[in-house]
């Protein structure tokens, strides 16, 4: 299992990689395993504005749905709509090819709110106990 | 022990319309036997369409071949049993079908005058008074199309009595281990749903249930006996709390086959239920419908059942003239066209005079019976949930299987090579890897003790050789499907392969 | 108990293999007050005899064409009276069929699975729509459904609906809407011909969908292309019910013409009338709605070996995953009915149903020509009509009802009770059941009264 260390987390099992004033959002590979074969994914329109911890769409496997839960708020600027045609990306590159939405963050101290990688890995394997 | 029947799995059959042969006929209606007239003359043409290129054209034998074919393919009760905790899958007794069937049931129209329609009236009125006797609840709508309509048209009764209070309130109360269709009839209601967790035992938590009832607490919704199959000890007490804080007590009744003869949800406190017909009456599941699901409500709540509702007039001469009436200012309205699902309706009688007072109470003990027998059989191979307490359904989990890497789905599979379709799987969700199985009274020893030795045969497989569970089933037409693959690029009806467009 | 296997004598056997005392061990759940201590009070028992003969006799209480007052009925209103191939109920007799459950585990299930595959590809060419679902109750919830799936699609929480709608739809409509913040307008029917004219859809941003049946509950045909471009300049949805399922065989199919969710019932393909019930809902939309559709869908998929098979798909709309955020609290479909209709298009297929749909015009418009030329009797819109037609009597509807039933004559429904101010006004469905004999007997009927 991996935990990039470049990445924050929440407990919902979002990533949130910063770049400049944009962050790139996707699902990490813990719930993306969990979720199990990934076969639509939900996402908001380019222009919507959301705050910190507030729903911005959905994943969907065969037998469940999720909710995704935005990690810091900001407006989004791209979503990634290669998942509309593949959803399988969230399953092969959950880091990678499975990201989800780029948005243009509001206030870059949110980010304390937020988990490092290794306290990411501590909180799920306490989970998984 | 040998396998049992299994269905026809290797004939092959392709979709209707690849039958399809220009020419072929397959009805034979009269001609026309008034003067024709040129369409265009009636309807401008810009209203009718040339063609239906989209619709077979087969024989009769066609069509007789093509639907037995396919139907082989199914499982059926009449090939074994269903062990489908919740679903109660029972026998359905033909006599019901053939009844059902009579020219004067079945080729009434809706919309016949009352004095044209005596015979359905009294079977609706009759119907009505069998369910308000079964239930100890006065006032029956017979109206709701299937359960999940049953729930909503209940709910809906609460609000409307609510609101005539003076506040319709704004959330209803439903354990976790409810089915799925609760809250979203409760949402349909306009109502906000509070998740009440199970206590250890699977039943309502009083304490808890005493501190999240308030002046906004429109209603519980609970079925008894649980989705877990126990019977809710404190149901009395459950009632009183929710009675006292002025709430209502809804029971779901798709447990109600574990009940009928021997106790009664309007003596025990509740203020509405809705029965599934096609579950405790015994009415076919059709493949998935057409089911039923009346709504019984105490006598405080009767004036907001859905309008029409049956009533009686005596006619010069002493006898009884049936009649509907309309004029129901309190009632929340029309939940479906007509007069509900009819010919469910019909069966739902027939099944009940088929069988009698005694014979209602033997059917629920006999499938209380017949639970406990498998629950005694099998819990040396299978972890139970809340031993000794079932009562017309018993779970298990995959608990001890899953060391082998075998899971509740593959144990289902894996049934289905036994002659058996599978239990209830991960239902109820408070169970992680629930296994949930109702025999019914419609199994007699031989079939309970030959799903006794599938199950235990598959404990032995788990543990054994569990590749062979897990890639099971073997013996049918097809494999596990790829059912990600169907729902990412959904291919949701045929289309024929069109022949290239001339140059 | 002939429908319970096991005796008396097995029962106490297993009993006592289970170490158990008695069956009462078994309940001691229930509290013991709550027990009963008497049998319920119900009748005893019939032998099968006694209940064929009990509801032979309650049937023969009905009229029908066969049964208690033999009449010619000209009923319909949403539920019609056309042939139904033997076969049909021969099919939908076998055990596989009508014994089985809900297809979740297809290995099991392919029968109803690729039945229902037919069904969903026969009503999306009917309709013109690209996907259909596994059927729901009937036409009226199915058009509360459009309702609910119009709020969800669009945003918008006010619907328009047509004057001239099932009135019994719209009833059910305003149930289902009454709690969901929806709130539906009425948008008034011409006085003339009865239908819906495009600039009576005033409809505000706020409107997410127009619904509008064609053949509208008069019987006449409404102009759904011109509805269409009124409904759309708006940015609503068109939301098309057909009560009357055997006009698609004949009329331009709704999606042609605009529909964006076109919905209605399936009884005339093949369903018994039966007082209104068992019926099938169908319910078809577009594409890009496909995530927002009520109830059950079959897709096709394929197993490890390459495989072609059937499953339920796109199941996280449904109530048992999605919970109270659900598209619908739907559970079931009407899937033996589904089946019905199937088997009822595959019969007729594709000439036969259009033969049917011809004879209905036919034979409808032979009877209003003669009984509007009648003394007194005109036909009361003006629009074009397909099997049924309103007609102004010379005297109250419900008189000429009663009346006619000397002479075995059911003329059609009185439609006062739903629209007051028509007292004179009779719903005439002739369908192609309907034979000559009967249409001239109701035109000489209907003469007689009327001088």
């Amino acid at each position: 299992m991996a935990y990039p260390e470049e990445l924050y987390y929440t407990k919902d099992h979002e990533w949130l990689r910063v770049e400049g004033d944009e962050g790139t959002i996707g699902i990490t590979e813990f719930a993306s395993d969990a979720l199990g074969d990934v076969v639509y994914v939900e996402l908001p329109d380019v222009g919507e504005k959301f705050q910190q911890g507030k729903p911005f769409g959905s994943v969907e496997s065969v037998k469940s749905v999720n909710e995704l839960f935005i990690p810091i708020s900001g407006e989004i600027v791209a979503i990634n709509s290669e998942l509309v045609d593949a959803p399988e990306l969230v399953n092969n590159a959950p880091y990678g090819q499975g990201w989800m939405i780029r948005v243009k963050i509001g206030s870059k101290t949110e980010i304390d709110a937020l988990l490092t990688s290794s306290e990411y890995e501590d909180f799920v394997a306490e989970q998984s106990e | 022990m040998i396998r049992k029947a299994t269905t026809h799995v290797n004939q092959n059959e392709g979709l209707i319309f690849e039958r399809s042969q220009p020419g072929r006929i397959g009805y034979c209606i009269p001609s026309l036997d008034v003067d024709e007239v040129p369409i265009e003359s009636l309807l401008d043409g810009a209203l009718l369409r040339d063609d239906l290129p989209g619709l077979p054209e087969v024989s009769e034998v066609d069509v007789v071949r093509h639907f037995t074919r396919i139907s082989t393919w199914n499982f059926a009760v009449d090939y074994g049993m269903y062990p489908l905790g919740s679903c109660t899958m029972k026998y359905n007794p033909k006599l019901n079908e053939r009844v059902s069937r009579f020219e004067g049931f079945a080729a009434s129209h809706p919309y016949l005058p009352d004095a044209l329609a005596q015979g359905n009236l009294e079977v609706l009125a009759t119907l009505e008074k069998c369910l308000a006797e079964i239930t100890g609840l006065p006032g029956v709508s017979l109206q709701p199309a299937a359960g999940a309509q049953g729930e909503m048209t209940g709910l809906m009764v609460i609000r409307k009595r609510l609101e005539a209070r003076g506040d319709a309130r704004r959330r209803v109360l439903i354990p976790d281990s409810a089915h799925g269709t609760n809250p979203a009839s409760a949402a349909i209601c306009g109502y906000e749903v509070q998740t009440l967790k199970s206590n250890s035992q699977g039943g309502i938590d009083l304490d808890n249930l005493r501190t999240v009832v308030d002046d906004g607490a429109a209603a519980l919704m609970l079925t008894n006996p649980s989705t877990l199959g126990m019977f809710e000890e404190n149901i009395e007490e459950v009632c009183r709390i929710l009675h006292a804080a002025g709430g209502f007590v809804y029971m779901d009744g798709a447990n109600m086959n574990a009940l009928v003869g021997v106790t009664r949800p309007g003596d025990m406190g509740v203020d509405v239920l809705h029965l599934n017909l096609h579950k405790t009456f015994s009415t076919p599941h059709g493949g998935g419908g057409p089911g039923a699901g009346p709504v019984a409500v105490s006598e405080e709540l009767t004036p907001y059942l859905p309008y029409p509702r049956i009533v009686a007039e005596s006619d010069p001469s002493g006898r009884t003239k049936w009649k509907l009436d309309y004029n129901l200012p309190d009632s929340i309205g029309r939940v479906r066209a007509y007069h509900g699902n009819y010919s469910v309706l019909v069966r739902a009688l027939c099944y009940i005079y088929a069988l009698g007072p005694e014979g209602l109470r033997e059917a629920t003990e006999t499938a209380v019976l017949n639970a406990n027998y498998i629950a005694h059989h099998l819990k040396s191979d299978y972890e139970i949930a809340f031993d000794g307490k079932a009562m017309h359904e018993v779970i298990f989990s995959d608990k001890r299987q899953s060391k082998f890497g075998v899971h509740t789905l593959d144990i289902g599979k894996r049934l289905i090579d036994y002659g058996f379709h599978p239990m209830t799987i991960y239902f109820p969700l408070v169970v992680p890897g629930a296994m949930m199985i109702e025999p019914t009274e419609s199994e007699g020893r031989e079939e309970l003790d030959q799903f006794i030795y599938a199950m235990k045969a598959i404990a032995r497989e788990a543990e054994e050789n569990p590749e062979l569970v897990k890639r099971a089933p073997h013996s049918t037409r097809i494999g596990r499907l790829d059912e990600a693959a169907a729902a990412r690029k959904p291919v949701l009806r045929w289309k024929p392969v069109r022949t290239a467009a001339k140059g | 108990m002939r429908y319970i296997p096991n005796s008396a004598l097995e029962r106490a056997d297993m009993l006592r293999e289970m170490g158990r005392e008695s069956i009462d061990e078994l309940f001691r759940g229930i509290p013991a007050n709550l027990r009963l201590r008497t049998p319920l009070n119900l009748p005893p028992a019939f032998s099968e005899p006694d209940a064929l003969r009990y509801f032979r006799d309650l049937a023969s209480r009905n009229s029908t064409r066969t049964t208690g007052r033999r009449s010619a009925m000209f009923l319909g209103a949403g539920a019609y009276d056309h042939f139904i191939p033997t076969i049909i109920d021969t099919l939908i007799s076998r055990s596989e069929f009508y014994t089985s459950y809900t297809p979740y585990q297809p290995e099991i299930s392919q029968g109803t699975l690729q039945a229902i595959f037919e069904y969903q590809t026969m009503i999306c060419e009917l309709t013109g729509m690209d996907v259909a679902n596994a059927s729901l109750y009937d036409g009226s919830t199915g058009t509360a459904e459009a309702v609910l799936m119009a709020e969800r699609v669009t945003g918008r929480s006010r619907v328009a609906v047509a004057g001239n709608l099932h009135p019994e739809y719209r009833q059910v409509v305003d149930t289902y809407i009454k709690n969901a913040g929806i709130q539906a307008d009425t948008i008034p029917y011409c006085a003339e011909s009865g239908t819906i004219l495009p600039e009576a859809v005033k409809i505000g941003s706020d409107v997410g969908a127009v619904i509008v049946q064609s053949p509208n509950f008069f019987g006449g045909v409404e102009d759904l292309q011109k509805l269409a471009d009124a409904v759309h300049s708006a940015g609503a949805l068109l939301v098309v019910v057909v009560a009357e399922a055997m006009s698609l065989g004949l009329l331009k199919a709704p999606g042609a013409a605009g529909a964006d969710i076109v919905c209605g019932e399936a009884q005339s393909f093949g369903i018994p009338l039966s007082y209104g019930g068992s019926y099938c809902g169908f319910f078809a939309c577009r594409e890009k709605f496909q995530r927002q559709i009520p109830g059950r869908l079959v897709g096709q998929a394929i197993d490890a070996q390459g495989r072609t098979g059937f499953v339920l798909t796109l199941a996280t709309r449904e109530q048992h995953i999605r919970r109270e955020k659900a598209t619908s609290n739907i559970c079931t479909n009407q899937g033996l009915y589904a089946l019905m209709a199937t088997i009822y298009l595959s019969t007729m297929g594709r000439r036969g149903v259009r033969e049917a749909a011809v004879q209905n015009l036919q034979k409808s418009h032979y009877a209003a020509a003669r009984i509007g030329a009648l003394p007194g009797y005109k036909l009361r819109f003006t629009a074009p009509f397909f099997n049924e037609f309103t007609l102004t009597c010379p005297r109250p509807a419900q008189e000429v009802i009663t009346a006619l039933l000397d002479d075995s004559i059911v003329p059609g429904v009185a439609i006062e009770r739903f629209y007051p101010e028509m007292p004179d006004e009779l719903l005439v469905a002739v369908t192609e059941t309907n034979t000559k004999a009967e249409i001239d007997s109701l035109i000489g009927a209907l003469k007689r009264i009327g001088r």
